[in-house]
């Protein structure tokens, strides 16, 4: 205990508060590694949140509910995909379309359901892991997606890094037309990585209503999608340093909830913003200090891709 | 020749409005270095991309070591054993050597063993390759071997190469010549498409004329001179480069110890350049790509201003004049990347016209633009210059690379310069337009303008400079007359040796 704060909750806390931004971010990175710009992670992340939360309380079933919330996130997606992958509209304004859209949508589909409870989410039993003092709790004792999101975060390194077809992904995102002279099929690529995209954030929704809260008001990921998308930029497109961004994020919300718990005499408005602020400021400081040496973006992101040119 | 690797049967292909490749018969022998000739826009694009299984025939049959071959994809075409070198490099910048050469094959080894592969075969094909490099961070040069390497990988029966020396310096032509016979021994049929003709004459063992997309003739270029081809191509006998009519007047252009830092990280930076340029003469800069060409255009069309005296157009110092100011003086220039630096790609002809030459033709009224006499002035670039496109309401992308280079220089040439600048003004032109690209700016010259030609091309600079001078990583040699210069002298000062003789003085009797 130091000030009142609890160091044990405040780490077991952190993990669980920044699960629903490394899933957005994780599946966002990869949408960006090929050469794609979504700026609708917010809007998949609330239809994901709307969805799951709504499977969740009809099906009794948290896991059909994740599955609900990740199929709406991807569903979201395609409909990005089909718009600016096949109609070739603009990748920015499309992406800001679909997260009004999909604050819109979920703020209609979600009428029935608030102030409802969802069926709750059960730890995963890890058996002795979880009787370890400290660790036990901070690490050992949450729900299967947190731990989830953690294989992601290393199965999407390890795709990148080591096999073919993130090879081929990374490719598509460098330069299409290239990637198109080689006859690989940009186009389906892109969907996919889109799909994958939507899919994590709308997981990340699910999280948000069925665990972290748990319960479905409108508007509720707040702003989280779009931190999302600042940290995939500021890591430099490297999964690990999405890992640290999105935890740096869930650390300071979760420490900030404590700090208002607590009974501290700082404003509750700066205490929310803290975690946003910090985030960008810690993202800005590396982004710089890594300078010249810092990845820079894919090649072909944002740019539209048509077989002819 | 009995046995033919590949052979062509009447292969047809149209494009709304065009037909791109009508009923064309190709055969190749094994081992073959066959030359692909023909103006742009003949149709060898769109036949070589219907070998590669980039576009499908819509008729015609395609037979490879004589079974049926119909490559729906590219793919399909490198497991059959056809492999393609591009134009535009198809590289990944951000991606290793190793992971650009696992992009092209079908079934890579594992990258540290495809790395040890890939050593091994460029070191024995004289075309040395680090696996682990950035593409990002190579030269040219070396960007074509990773693209040759990833081809040669895969054993390929055939090996397409389009325009693969465009962007090569003369050392790593040869080289390339070397490794390419190479293959030719011991078994590899090239195809080979390049618009430089002496090279063909030097490389090929058949060639194959395109013109408007059919096949017109068969040759052997060693047999022919590089004239008779390029009359082959055209369907036309070529005129020759008239030099005649050209008095050199008092001096116009003088450039005095001109110093500038490099425009980006690792650009040359310019070196005390000094140089005067004489009305009616033609100044030949050559040297190799990346030594400082850019920078000099740039110093001299005002893109970027220079400390006062040192850039100095008869008495009038125009060192701190942006480019319109420096029009109005009467300094033009047109740059070599066509699309994005001397051209706008979205725009139509009509306002390309427009960007530079408002300020000395009346194209604006009162700030507002005079569409008439706008269109009017793209209308006669195109006339006089035989740019082949629809009208001046086309935008610049959609022209092919030679004919926006002869509307680009079409356009400075027609607003009547005092002193024009050009670099790479027949790059990817063919041999029909070059040549009128060259006599439009003798042309000038002899009209009392002074023009300085920057290009890479020697033969061109032999053609038409008066005196010739080389840059050098960011320095200029002191011009000398191209009429007493040998190949060899040449040589020496694009290798940057200043230690030649004196500079030799601009005889009147050498431009007679």
């Amino acid at each position: 205990m130091i000030g009142g704060i609890d160091l044990t909750t405040l780490a077991a806390m952190l993990m669980v508060a920044s699960t629903p931004v490394l899933l957005a971010a994780i599946g966002e990175l990869i949408a960006e590694r090929a050469g794609v710009l979504n700026l609708g992670v917010e809007g998949m992340m609330i239809c994901g949140a709307v969805g799951g939360f709504a499977i969740a309380v009809m099906t009794g079933s948290p896991v059909l509910g994740f599955i609900g919330g990740a199929v709406s996130g991807a569903a979201l997606a395609l409909l990005f995909a089909v718009l600016t992958q096949v109609f070739l509209s603009n990748q920015v304004a499309t992406g800001l379309a679909l997260t009004l859209f999909g604050l819109g949508l979920s703020a209609l589909l979600g009428k029935g359901f608030e102030g409802v409870r969802p069926p709750a989410t059960a730890k995963l039993d890890l058996g002795p892991l979880s009787d370890i003092p400290v660790l036990g709790p901070v690490l050992f004792s949450h729900d299967w997606v947190v731990y989830l999101s953690l294989v992601l975060v290393v199965l999407v390194w390890g795709f990148l890094k080591y096999t073919r077809a993130g090879l081929i992904l990374r490719a598509v995102g460098e330069s299409h037309d290239a990637a198109h002279a080689l006859g690989y099929r940009v186009i389906a690529v892109r969907f996919g990585a889109l799909t994958f995209g939507g899919a994590c954030a709308g997981l990340g929704g699910a999280y948000l209503s069925l665990v972290r809260v748990p319960q479905w008001t409108e508007g509720m990921t707040a702003g989280v999608g779009w931190i999302a998308l600042a940290i995939v930029v500021f890591a430099s497109w490297k999964p690990q340093r999405v890992l640290v961004g999105a935890y740096l994020f869930g650390g300071i919300t979760a420490l900030q909830l404590q700090l208002q718990a607590a009974g501290y005499a700082i404003p509750v408005h700066l205490l929310s913003m803290a975690p946003y602020i910090i985030t960008i400021l810690a993202l800005v400081v590396l982004s710089a200090v890594h300078g010249r040496n810092a990845q820079a973006g894919p090649a072909a992101l944002g740019k539209s891709f048509h077989a002819s040119s | 020749m009995s046995h033919m690797l590949l052979r062509l049967d009447g292969l047809t292909k149209s494009y709304p409005g065009v037909l791109a490749n009508d009923a064309v018969s190709l055969q190749i022998a094994p081992g073959e270095i066959h030359a692909l000739l023909g103006e742009n826009g003949a149709g060898k694009s769109t036949l070589v991309k219907m070998i590669y299984g980039l576009v499908k025939p819509d008729s015609g049959t395609m037979m490879l070591n004589a079974a049926a071959y119909t490559p729906a994809e590219p793919r399909a075409a490198r497991s059959a054993g056809v492999a393609m070198v591009f134009q535009h490099f198809s590289l990944f910048e951000a991606l290793s050597v190793a992971e650009n050469v696992a992009l092209g094959m079908e079934s890579p080894p594992q990258l540290g063993q495809l790395a040890r592969r890939i050593r091994e075969i460029s070191t024995q094909y004289g075309l040395p390759l680090d696996p682990a490099r950035r593409v990002g961070d190579l030269s040219a040069g070396e960007r074509q071997r990773v693209e040759i390497v990833r081809c040669l990988l895969q054993d390929p029966k055939l090996l397409i190469m389009d325009e693969p020396t465009s962007v090569l310096t003369p050392q790593e032509v040869q080289i390339l010549f070397r490794t390419l016979n190479q293959l030719s021994h011991e078994g590899t049929a090239i195809l080979y498409i390049s618009h430089k003709l002496e090279e063909i004459r030097t490389l090929c063992d058949r060639a194959t004329v395109l013109r408007g997309g059919k096949v017109v003739g068969h040759a052997d270029p060693r047999a022919k001179t590089a004239k008779e081809l390029a009359e082959l191509m055209v369907g036309a006998e070529l005129k020759v480069t008239d030099r005649a009519g050209r008095v050199l007047g008092e001096p116009l252009l003088r450039v005095t110890d001109l110093d500038l830092p490099a425009i980006t990280q690792f650009g040359p930076s310019l070196k005390s350049v000094h140089l005067t340029l004489r009305k009616g003469e033609v100044l030949g800069i050559g040297g190799v790509a990346g030594n400082g060409q850019e920078e000099l255009l740039a110093a001299l069309s005002g893109e970027r201003l220079s400390p006062p005296g040192t850039v100095m157009l008869r008495d009038q110092d125009l060192s701190r004049l942006g480019p319109n100011p420096r029009r109005k003086h009467g300094i033009l220039a047109a740059p070599e990347e066509r699309l994005g630096h001397a051209a706008a790609p979205a725009m139509s002809l009509t306002y390309n016209a427009i960007l530079t030459g408002t300020v000395r033709k009346p194209l604006t009224r009162n700030g507002f633009v005079n569409f008439a006499a706008a269109r009017r002035f793209a209308q006669d670039i195109i006339a006089q210059f035989d740019v082949r496109t629809p009208g001046p309401d086309v935008a610049a992308r959609a022209l092919s690379g030679g004919n926006l280079q002869k509307y680009v220089i079409g356009r400075e040439v027609l607003q009547s310069p005092d002193v024009l600048v050009v670099n790479q003004p027949t790059w990817g032109v063919d041999a029909a337009a070059a040549t009128a690209i060259r006599q439009a700016l003798l042309d000038l010259a002899a009209e009392g303008a002074a023009v300085i030609v920057i290009s890479q091309d020697l033969d061109e600079l032999m053609e038409i400079s008066d005196n010739f001078a080389a840059l050098n990583e960011g320095r200029l040699s002191a011009p000398r007359s191209t009429a007493d210069l040998t190949m060899e002298q040449i040589g020496l000062m694009l290798g940057g040796a200043q230690d030649m003789d004196p500079p030799a003085p601009q005889t009147e009797a050498a431009l007679q």
